[in-house]
């Protein structure tokens, strides 16, 4: 962990830390927003907040290119903005609101973007990892150098169409990095419970398929992971399985208590680990950053995410005819 | 004592084969085990091995021989120290001895008249017809389609290598290549959401499921993926695709592969559903169906795959989803059905038409969207309907149609709509109860009687 933390420091432009600093404290202040708002009421259903997980999608995203395809599950909000996404059609979607991503139809578990190449949002567990492999058939059948990012839990980890798409991908090569994002907890259950080997990175070996782990804590250990696995999969290598070890502040969702787990464990982590907490160590330890310049990014990313609430509140509810389009083309 | 050696039967839905070649002559030795022949079955071609010891004495079906009957015998085998003589002798008995045993009663390779209306489909006047299988017509639809548009590809378990486990795919893979004929492993959960992946990246996926049986284990990714992303997008993306393959009972397969999930699929928003009867609709539909931006199901039946109907010459003929089409006009009673229940309609209009009841025989094709309209006018018309699906009766199709008839032509009916269906129950193994778990002609000319007051 260390080793690594030490090694990109030396890569990394004081810009480029910068960068990853305000876009996961976006992701972060975005979703302590949409946790107010569905205390208010605003938000109905379920919702996934990625709090203490932001390093890993924002670290991936740095190791993206134009073209490059991904997919999550219903933990999407992140994804969404840090590959560009306006905070405010996300934000939108979240109130069910007409303008937002899926006008007000999908809500926080199912959204997507042809243009940002998001594709979903899926609501059921592991149902993207197949899709994902599915999108790098689709490039590799034209002859694309894109690759694609499929992110999944530790608890999707265990459903058989992984393996299922673990095996195709291995036989066809088909460009696809599986991410599995591993929080610790499947809901409310400790991956001691559910995973019978707790190395999701090693999962892909009995197809082949080369696997590693990192911790998801350091965006930039993971940016360099990353990297790797992108590498790889452009080159022709086939499908990549990468372990990134995360942690997850809040509960499941937003009416998950979290007592499967003890309070000290989340302040252990939160103290020590915290993703944000680290670049902006290095930030200022660094000399790359005035406290100053720190709190006018914070105030900048605090108008963003207000103006998102804003604008998602403010947004009408999809018109009543609404209900009967986009069911086929 | 001569042993016959008969046709043997190497398929479920087997009823005739070709004999395409003997690899034994006259007069040569075998031993069990010993392959003696080639022959051809509706689905593919198999060796024939013997079972008993002897000597070749007589080959009664020659090479190349189409259409013989299973059961048929094919030679004669002598046992150790017989003389030919002797066998001689015994066959003039054995002419009625043996006669082909039906499974079920249905007639296979039987050419259907394409009596009337087909003109629905708009034929231009002149137009040549061929006398074409289904399982032809499908791969010709297929074949059509992918060359016509470079983003259509199949995949399925043994689509390319194999040429389709029921024989669909023939010549597929040789002419459009691996890349575009994907062979997958038997994982449909998988490889149904790999589909609907490649569809969301833009091309147009065609999924051949061995059947619809095993679909079940992909259906997370046709309901859940394939169906609903383009609502849950606000209309952003969906999934431009087909995924077909056999549904409903074949022949003594037992209840796990026997299945007609007609009725699941069509409840279901965002999906569109089909379930051709003829070689042309099944070719027309299936064209349509590629080219349809939607998820489109397609259902097929292996009892049809055999059969011959006229198909219509033409470059590029196509059957509009949605649309149903009347076989039969008639005046006393609606004869509404799609897929393999059409046979049961034709044949008791067939029947009851002696009896001097007039039935129109309406075939949905389309079971989503339906042509509700269609078959309104008809009822409108005789003022009496009967349903006919293969699958179970609760929720089924025909409960489905008799809602709306009530809603919409209740002040037309003078008696009420009947459904025959599938029975309720698992399909049994046994060639007696399996044919009793069958939707019949019989129990469809019942219904007419009674909905006719006959």
């Amino acid at each position: 962990m260390a080793a690594s933390k030490k090694k990109s420091k030396s890569n990394i432009s004081p810009e480029e830390l910068q960068k990853y600093y305000r876009e996961m404290l976006l992701i972060r202040r975005f979703e302590e927003k949409a946790g107010q708002l569905y205390g208010m009421g605003h938000i109905g259903g379920f919702c996934h907040l990625y709090i203490g997980q932001e390093a890993v999608v924002v670290g991936l995203e740095a190791a993206a290119k134009d073209g490059d395809n991904r997919l999550t599950s219903y933990r999407d909000h992140a994804h969404m903005l840090a590959c560009g996404l306006d905070p405010k059609g996300v934000m939108a979607e979240l109130t069910g609101r007409k303008d937002g991503l899926s006008k007000g139809k999908g809500g926080s578990m199912h959204m997507f973007s042809k243009e940002k190449h998001f594709y979903g949002g899926h609501g059921i567990v592991a149902a993207q990892v197949p899709i994902g492999a599915g999108l790098a058939l689709a490039n590799q059948y034209r002859g694309e150098d894109s690759v694609t990012f499929t992110y999944f839990g530790d608890g999707a980890a265990n459903q058989g169409q992984v393996y299922e798409s673990f095996n195709m991908a291995a036989l066809w090569k088909l460009p696809v990095i599986f991410v599995v994002e591993n929080n610790r907890y499947a809901m409310g259950t400790s991956l001691q419970r559910a995973a019978s080997t707790p190395d999701f990175y090693t999962r892909g070996e009995a197809f082949g398929i080369t696997g590693a782990v990192v911790d998801g804590m350091n965006v930039l250990a993971v940016k360099a992971a990353g990297e790797l696995a992108v590498a790889h999969c452009r080159a022709g290598n086939g499908p990549y399985v990468l372990e990134v070890k995360t942690y997850r502040y809040r509960g499941h969702s937003m009416s998950d208590p979290a007592r499967y787990r003890s309070k000290e464990e989340v302040k252990q982590v939160k103290d020590n680990e915290d993703p944000i907490d680290m670049i902006k160590e290095m930030l200022t330890q660094g000399g790359h950053a005035t406290s100053d310049e720190l709190k006018k990014i914070d105030k900048e990313i605090k108008k963003i995410v207000q103006e998102s609430a804003d604008f998602a509140i403010a947004s009408p509810e999809p018109d009543l005819s609404e209900l009967y389009t986009d069911i086929l083309v | 004592m001569t042993i016959k050696i008969l046709m043997p039967a190497l398929s479920p839905t087997m009823e005739e084969g070709t004999l395409t070649k003997w690899l034994v002559k006259e007069g040569d030795m075998v031993e069990s085990g010993d392959i003696m022949a080639e022959i051809e079955t509706d689905k593919a071609t198999m060796e024939f091995e013997a079972v008993d010891e002897g000597i070749i004495s007589k080959i009664l079906i020659p090479d190349g021989s189409e259409n013989v009957a299973v059961n048929t015998p094919i030679a004669i085998l002598l046992e150790d120290g017989e003389s030919l003589t002797e066998s001689n002798n015994n066959k003039s008995t054995d002419k009625n001895a043996i006669k082909p045993h039906p499974i079920i009663n249905i007639t296979t390779q039987a050419t259907v008249k394409v009596t009337s209306l087909i003109g629905i489909e708009n034929v231009p006047e002149g137009t040549t017809f061929t006398a074409t299988t289904v399982r032809d017509a499908l791969r010709d639809a297929m074949a059509e389609e992918m060359r016509s548009n470079e983003n259509v590809f199949l995949m399925g378990e043994e689509v390319a290598e194999y040429e389709g486990a029921y024989k669909v795919s023939q010549g597929l893979l040789d002419e459009f290549g691996a890349k575009r004929v994907i062979d997958t492993p038997i994982t449909e959960h998988g490889f149904a959401g790999i589909a609907v992946g490649a569809a969301f990246g833009g091309l147009n996926p065609i999924v051949e499921f061995m059947t619809f049986n095993f679909a079940l284990q992909a259906m997370d990714h046709i309901i859940n993926s394939a169906a609903k992303t383009l609502y849950m997008s606000g209309g952003q993306m969906g999934a431009p695709m087909v995924f077909r393959g056999p549904n409903g009972a074949a022949s003594r397969v037992g209840a796990q592969h026997s299945h007609c999930f007609a009725a699941w699929y069509a409840q279901i928003p965002g999906l569109k559903v089909v379930m051709p009867y003829s070689a042309a609709d099944a070719k027309g539909l299936l064209k349509s169906a590629i080219r349809d931006p939607n998820p489109v199901i397609f259902l097929e039946n292996e009892m049809l795959y055999g059969r011959l109907f006229d198909v219509p010459d033409l470059d590029d003929f196509t059957v509009p989803i949605g649309k149903a089409k009347i076989w039969r006009e008639g005046d006393d009673v609606t004869l509404v059905s799609f897929g393999i229940g059409m046979q049961y309609a034709l044949e008791a209009a067939e029947q009851l038409a002696e009896e001097g009841i007039s039935a129109e025989v309406v075939d949905l094709r389309s079971l989503r969207p339906i042509d509700y309209d269609t078959l309104l006018n008809s009822v409108k018309k005789t003022n009496r309907c009967v349903t006919i699906e293969e699958g179970f009766p609760v929720g089924s199709i025909g409960n489905h149609l008799s809602a709306v008839i009530m809603e919409h032509a209740f002040d037309y009916l003078d008696a009420p709509v009947i459904n025959c269906t599938g029975k309720d129950v698992p399909m049994p193994y046994a060639a007696n109860l399996e044919k009793l778990a069958l939707v019949t002609t019989k129990e469809v000319i019942d219904a007419v009687k009674l909905v006719t007051y006959r």
